[in-house]
């Protein structure tokens, strides 16, 4: 009988470049992910900027980490999108009845949700060049800031994929996703938390967006870091494997 | 033994109360065609999930192509292909590249060659740069039916192949599904089409209520009815012979 081998890698490479070319050949998508934050960032700086006092000069550098929050936030529930179809389309099935690695299937769309995140995360950048903001940061620290996003990515991501695996209906998929996209709104993404209400202020400065931005933020105006980094990377692994662990729930009820 | 691919005993499956499958048995003759008939929510497309490892049963055995489904999946599925109910094709990439991608998750070689072989039988040379979503129904279908022959796979399992086809697109999945047959292969085919297994089958089986009620060939399952008695009718064309007629297809037979 002959053994059956382990095609991880190949596998992999076979489902990535099946949902890398979905991405590409579909690039409003892209477009329709980075528009809002970049709506967003032109509404904040230009219409309501003036009158937010965050004790910097350059508001465009305070609200930059936000901003790509919200877009990494709203780019997900493509993921959950694209995977809920897979499920209802029976290519899903298609693939499970076939000699192949069966993570791949999972894996494959992750990967692609990291791939297409960082392809709006770069946009986001270059407008916000273009709108003033400036970075004293080295390459230490702007690998620190790429790695902390894809961490954030990784862990909505799995998020995502709960809800593309057990949504019921297109709306279902997307609805996840609109809390997330709010969080940035409720912690110092935009104003100092200093002016907030002090329930609202609790909450601000203990959920995970607050840290994860002032960590970015230090970084990227070469500020020492200080625990904010730890803090974020603690949030972003806490909720990965909390999603991870119901992502594969949710999997397995499916096969 | 070895000359079956399917072997089913006291199968059982239920979601959460309510016992969809009460013990069935039957088995499937290697190179046969073999239709499980049955009305909508008998059970077909469960046996089928089951026998094609995607769901687990609850009692009794299953096994294809001599593999145990519950102790060795991943035998069965290199053996094994399933078309589902729904034509489960990638609709953003072309029809060649879902042929490759389905070549290169089989691990075999020459992924470019195979798969304009499949092109070229199923038809679809002149469509295999055009996206998916251009196809229609019939073409979506060829194609479908194209992957999952990819490997030559011993067992071919298709879960009602012709729902939503168009008269045409039927009587070509036919004629596909026959010359498999006659190439050596087994296929497993669900359908609530009467005529569909009449034309097709080699062994007829009624899933009703959880259970398997008949089985045999089509020569039999006529014996389980009171014998025959001469009327006189007036041949009339059926609706579908008269499109075909119109439309100037032949019908394969």
């Amino acid at each position: 009988m002959e053994a059956i081998q382990n095609h991880f890698f190949n596998d992999l490479s076979v489902m990535l470049g099946r949902s890398l070319r979905h991405i590409f050949r579909s690039m409003d998508t892209v477009i329709t992910v980075t528009i809002m934050p970049i709506m967003f960032m032109l509404l904040f700086v230009y219409v309501f900027g003036g009158a937010i006092q965050t004790g910097t000069d350059n508001y465009v550098n305070y609200l930059l980490p936000g901003i790509l929050l919200i877009a990494i936030a709203s780019g997900i529930s493509y993921t959950a999108y694209r995977l809920f179809l897979d499920v209802q389309g029976g290519i899903f099935e298609r693939f499970h009845s076939m000699p192949i690695s069966r993570s791949t299937v999972l894996w494959g769309h992750v990967l692609t949700s990291l791939v297409s995140n960082a392809i709006s995360v770069v946009v986001i950048i270059l407008v916000a060049l273009l709108m003033g903001f400036r970075s004293s940061a080295g390459v230490v620290s702007w690998l620190a800031v790429a790695g902390i996003l894809a961490m954030f990515t990784l862990s909505l991501t799995w998020i995502a994929a709960i809800a593309g695996l057990s949504a019921k209906s297109v709306d279902g998929v997307s609805a996840f996703s609109y809390p997330i996209i709010f969080l940035p709104f409720i912690s110092s993404a935009f104003v100092p938390t200093e002016s907030m209400p002090e329930a609202v202020r609790a909450f601000a400065e203990n959920q995970p967006v607050t840290s994860i931005v002032e960590a970015i933020r230090a970084l990227l105006s070469g500020q020492p870091v200080g625990n904010d980094i730890w803090v974020a990377l603690a949030w972003c692994v806490g909720i990965m494997l909390v999603a991870y662990f119901f992502a594969m729930r949710a999997y397995k009820k499916r096969v | 033994m070895l000359n079956n691919s399917i072997q089913v005993k006291g199968l059982q499956k239920s979601y959460k109360q309510l016992q969809v499958l009460k013990g069935v048995d039957f088995e499937v003759q290697k190179g046969s065609i073999f239709a499980l008939l049955g009305s909508n929510g008998a059970g077909k497309t469960t046996i089928v999930k089951i026998l094609t490892t995607l769901l687990k049963h609850d009692g009794g055995t299953a096994a294809v192509n001599g593999f145990d489904v519950a102790s060795k999946p991943d035998n069965v599925r290199q053996s094994i292909s399933l078309t589902g109910q729904f034509a489960a094709v990638d609709e953003i990439l072309t029809g060649r590249e879902n042929l490759i991608m389905i070549v290169r998750l089989r691990h075999l070689q020459n992924p470019r060659q195979l798969a304009d072989n499949l092109l070229k039988r199923f038809g679809l040379t002149d469509a295999a740069d055009r996206r998916v979503a251009t196809y229609s129904g019939g073409m979506r279908r060829r194609l479908d039916l194209a992957m999952s022959l990819v490997g030559k796979p011993q067992t071919i399992f298709l879960d009602e192949p012709t729902s939503g086809l168009d008269p045409e697109g039927r009587i070509e999945v036919w004629k596909i599904v026959k010359e498999l047959a006659e190439g050596g292969t087994t296929v497993f085919l669900t359908t609530q089409y009467l005529d569909e297994a009449e034309q097709l089958a080699d062994r007829i089986a009624i899933l009703h209520e959880g259970r398997i009620i008949a089985n045999g060939t089509l020569v039999e399952l006529k014996k389980l009815f009171p014998p025959a008695k001469v009327e006189y009718v007036e041949k009339q064309p059926t609706l579908e012979e008269i499109f075909l007629a119109i439309v100037g297809k032949k019908e394969e037979k």
